[in-house]
């Protein structure tokens, strides 16, 4: 095989090779994503990622569960929510968190362990004030 | 004092500014004077920087409230270690601290090449002075590390309990200095550039700050993953955040670099390349810091909603078009000197390896800005988790270890399969003995990628202690000398090639501590009142009693309060006790009652682990205390403008009383094996990362000789 010829065909392999990475990469992720969404949205018959803050005083401990409502960030709609598994420290009134699952009976109920809490900053002038 | 620190910072952004100007000017007009005062201008923004530095830690120190951010991230109480390192936990002072390491690193490395590199420096300066400018800018005009507040507060916030840990406060020092190291590759790529001077110069010039801003990157991220598996409460070390894989992200960049500079040094290849690389190392450690003052992704660590998010999407974008503009119109002068001869050479696998690492690089990108990228495509915030990544991580790993093994004894230009054998008979043999092994004594089987893994482990290690000993062994031959003596004269005269074979050691055993803890941990949750037990993984785990400490945690993070457990450990004869607590810190906020206070704050998981070559046994607990909610609301009503000393005593009270009758508790128990070989390789890796950068005694007189010559040269122009 000549030079030139070989190079093209290294080029194309390459190229092959990337596409199919980059396909791979396209199709996993898209199918594999949970969409991130706000209490006032979410309808039962998928999963979400639910964002939003924690009611103030709606933190419960029922057993191994906890019970608490999440409302939009920057609205009144909430959602009850019923989760098991590790609470992260930063967890209480008022933090943003995130929470995947599903709704099921106008309750959202969170998969295990999958409650992940903001950190309010490293208290930044910006978070006290909010 | 507060107003020397905006002064020099101020003083500082001038000088920056100038330090550009006369560089610049020097380089083209040829004249040296305004060159060497370009250089001197950096060597002041340093000095300056320190002084504000020095003006603010100072602050800290003395806990004076009237500066906003001693009052924000520290207090009387934080103990003095923890005051010292407020100073980089809040946002202004991070960027401070950036500058300074920043400046410092430019001062070195300028300082160094001040009587070589005539063409590419003075450029190199402009552009370090440059990004130097940015960052004071910023603080100049929206974070001002030197605010003060008009009526000092009589105490502080105080800092986040989550980062009261040794680990953390160390961290970011390391990743920021990680960061700014790659500013000076980044800086002398785009001088050579510039200057029209493509060969290997500027990679010789810089591939040592290169090395080690590569080494403290991945100590910050190691630390990082302490701190991850010790304080978060989740028993983890990895969890696939946005701010992780921004710092993760330029260190596989910059892997790849180090790589693929030796094949431009010794085969004249692959110049854009490099260039490109180191471009994106610098664009990727910019969108680190980036990413973690943004607030544009859902991350735990995020700073809070920033003001300056907007000045780092200019300057990151600048810094893209600036490197892509300078490559593509240097295209020509880029060509390579050589061609690839064969696919079967060193230079060839360098590439692979090179694909996989950023290939690696590109999958965690997308993962990361998923939720971006799927809120421009379909409108919607989605976001891709820990799964997607293992999934597509696991088998770039699996391929870039099997490279680790192999492309350290590939011979240059072409090699043939013959040859190649030759070197890896015994590795590939120890590879199956291992698999023979694990399937009959372990059940590693069980999860095949593991499998995978711990066989190429075999492999690297094999190869790498291969090439230790035949080097040795044709040393002492050649020397008569003893065994130990051979091996450290073997290595300190090849530091570059002794101390690459350790990093792909420490890599293995990094990887054969991932894949085991990964693969088969047994985790449990489960409630327990004292005298109870439950098992996990053949240990029987007995809650023996219950425990309240008023002030003095163990950890030393100055927590008022701490409630926890002891625990009995039993598994065949062996049995150690186990000591998990909770902290919880007192808040100021003044809706609440004064005895309220004291319990609702940021609480935290103190974990306890017990540590071991072959198994971590990891506990945490989250008592419960809602048991003591009603005396506290009493004690609020009662004791409401009590003093310190009465607020004790209800506290001593509250905590006797948890003990007497404690409530049950949840516990997390996770017992991994081989976890501790992630660390242990992580050390190996900085330890032949250290091996590699210190400079050789050839090296040095190979400097010596230089500078002697460029002295002659000078002399006899002036003559």
């Amino acid at each position: 095989m000549d030079p030139s010829r070989k190079r093209k065909v290294r080029l194309v392999v390459a190229l092959t090779a990337a596409v199919l990475l980059a396909t791979a990469l396209i199709y996993t992720s898209f199918s594999a994503s949970t969409e991130a969404s706000k209490p006032s949205e979410i309808k039962p018959g998928r999963s979400y990622e639910l964002t939003g803050k924690v009611v103030n005083g709606s933190i419960r401990h029922d057993g191994d569960d906890l019970r608490f409502r999440v409302r939009d960030r920057d609205g009144t709609a909430s959602v009850p929510v019923s989760y098991t598994g590790v609470v992260p420290d930063p967890f209480r009134d008022g933090r943003e968190v995130i929470v995947s699952g599903e709704l099921e009976h106008g309750t959202f109920v969170a998969e295990r362990d999958s409650l992940v809490t903001k950190c309010p900053s490293k208290f930044t002038k910006d978070e006290q004030s909010s | 004092m507060a107003g020397v620190g905006s002064a020099c910072l101020f003083i500082a952004l001038l000088t920056a500014l100038y330090a550009i100007a006369a560089s610049v000017y020097g380089a083209r007009s040829g004249r040296r004077e305004w060159v060497t005062s370009g250089r001197r201008a950096i060597y002041c923004v340093a000095g300056l920087c320190v002084i504000a530095f020095g003006v603010l830690e100072s602050a800290f120190l003395r806990s004076d409230f009237s500066f906003a951010l001693v009052a924000e991230g520290s207090s009387i109480e934080t103990p003095t270690f923890y005051k010292v390192t407020a100073l980089w936990a809040t946002q202004d002072g991070s960027l401070l601290l950036w500058v300074t390491l920043l400046s410092l690193f430019s001062t070195t490395v300028l300082f160094l090449t001040r009587r070589s590199l005539r063409d590419i420096a003075p450029w190199a300066t402009a552009v370090l002075g440059g990004v130097a400018a940015f960052f004071l800018l910023l603080m100049i005009g929206w974070e001002n590390p030197f605010d003060t507040l008009a009526t000092p507060p009589a105490d502080g916030v105080g800092l986040n309990p989550l980062l009261r840990h040794p680990a953390m406060m160390i961290h970011p020092p390391m990743l920021y200095t990680g960061y700014v190291g790659f500013s000076v590759p980044f800086a002398f790529a785009i001088g050579a550039l510039v200057a029209r001077r493509p060969g290997a110069d500027w990679i010789r010039a810089t591939r040592r700050f290169a090395l080690i801003a590569w080494i403290f990157l991945g100590t910050g991220i190691m630390l990082g993953a302490l701190w991850s598996y010790t304080e978060l409460g989740w028993g983890g070390y990895w969890a696939w955040d946005p701010v992780e894989n921004a710092s993760l992200m330029p260190w596989l960049v910059g892997t790849a670099f180090l790589h693929s500079i030796m094949v431009q040094e010794k085969r004249g290849m692959l110049k854009v390349w490099n260039a490109s690389l180191i471009c994106a190392t610098f664009t990727l450690a910019l969108l680190g810091t980036f990413l973690v003052r943004s607030g544009i992704l859902d991350s735990i660590h995020a700073f809070g909603a920033s003001t300056i998010g907007v000045q780092f999407l200019v300057f990151i974008g600048l810094v893209i078009a600036l490197s892509a503009g300078l490559i593509i119109s240097r295209l020509p002068l880029l060509r390579s000197e050589a061609k690839l001869d064969s696919l079967l050479s060193r230079e060839a696998f360098f590439l692979l390896n090179n694909l996989v690492l950023v290939g690696l690089c590109l999958v965690i990108m997308w993962g990361t800005f998923f939720p971006l990228i799927s809120e421009a495509i379909t409108g919607t915030k989605a976001s891709v988790g820990p799964p997607w990544f293992d999934r597509l991580v696991t088998p770039l790993a699996l391929v870039l270890v099997l490279l680790t093994g192999i492309g350290p004894v590939l011979a240059w230009r072409r090699f043939t399969p013959a040859a190649l054998w030759r070197v890896l008979a015994v590795p590939v043999a120890a590879t199956a003995t291992a698999l023979v092994l694990l399937l009959a004594f372990t059940d590693a089987a069980d999860s095949w990628t593991s499998l995978l893994m711990f066989c190429l482990v075999a492999f690297v290690l094999t190869v790498v202690s291969q090439e230790l000993w035949r080097g040795t062994a044709a040393r002492r031959t050649m020397t008569g000398e003893s065994w130990p003596r051979a091996l450290a004269r073997l290595t300190g005269r090849n530091r570059r090639r002794y101390g690459g074979y350790l990093v792909h050691a420490g890599i293995a055993v990094l990887f054969l501590g991932v894949a085991a803890s990964s693969a088969f941990v047994d985790q449990r949750d489960v409630r327990l009142s004292p005298g109870e037990s439950f098992d996990v993984n053949g240990y029987r785990v007995t809650y023996r009693e219950p425990t309240a400490k008023l002030g003095g945690d163990s950890g030393g993070t100055g927590a008022p309060i701490s409630f926890g457990a002891v625990l009995d450990v039993r598994k065949g004869g062996k049995h150690y006790v186990l000591r998990p607590s909770r902290n919880y810190y007192s808040t100021a906020d003044p809706s609440l009652g004064t005895i309220s206070r004291l319990f609702e704050g940021e609480a935290t998981s103190e974990v306890d682990v017990r540590w071991g070559l072959t198994r971590n046994f990891w506990m945490a607990i989250r008592p419960d205390i809602g048991s003591l909610d009603k005396p506290i609301r009493e004690a609020d009503a009662k004791f409401a403008n009590a003093s310190g000393d009465v607020q004790a005593l209800i506290v001593a009270a509250l905590a006797e009383r948890y003990r007497r009758d404690p409530p049950p508790a949840a516990f997390r128990a996770i017992s991994s094996p081989f976890v501790v070989w992630i660390w242990i390789g992580g050390g190996i890796v900085v330890l032949g990362g250290l091996v590699a950068a210190w400079p050789s005694p050839e090296a040095r007189l190979r400097r010596v000789r230089s500078l002697y010559s460029a002295r002659v040269g000078q002399e006899l122009s002036r003559a």
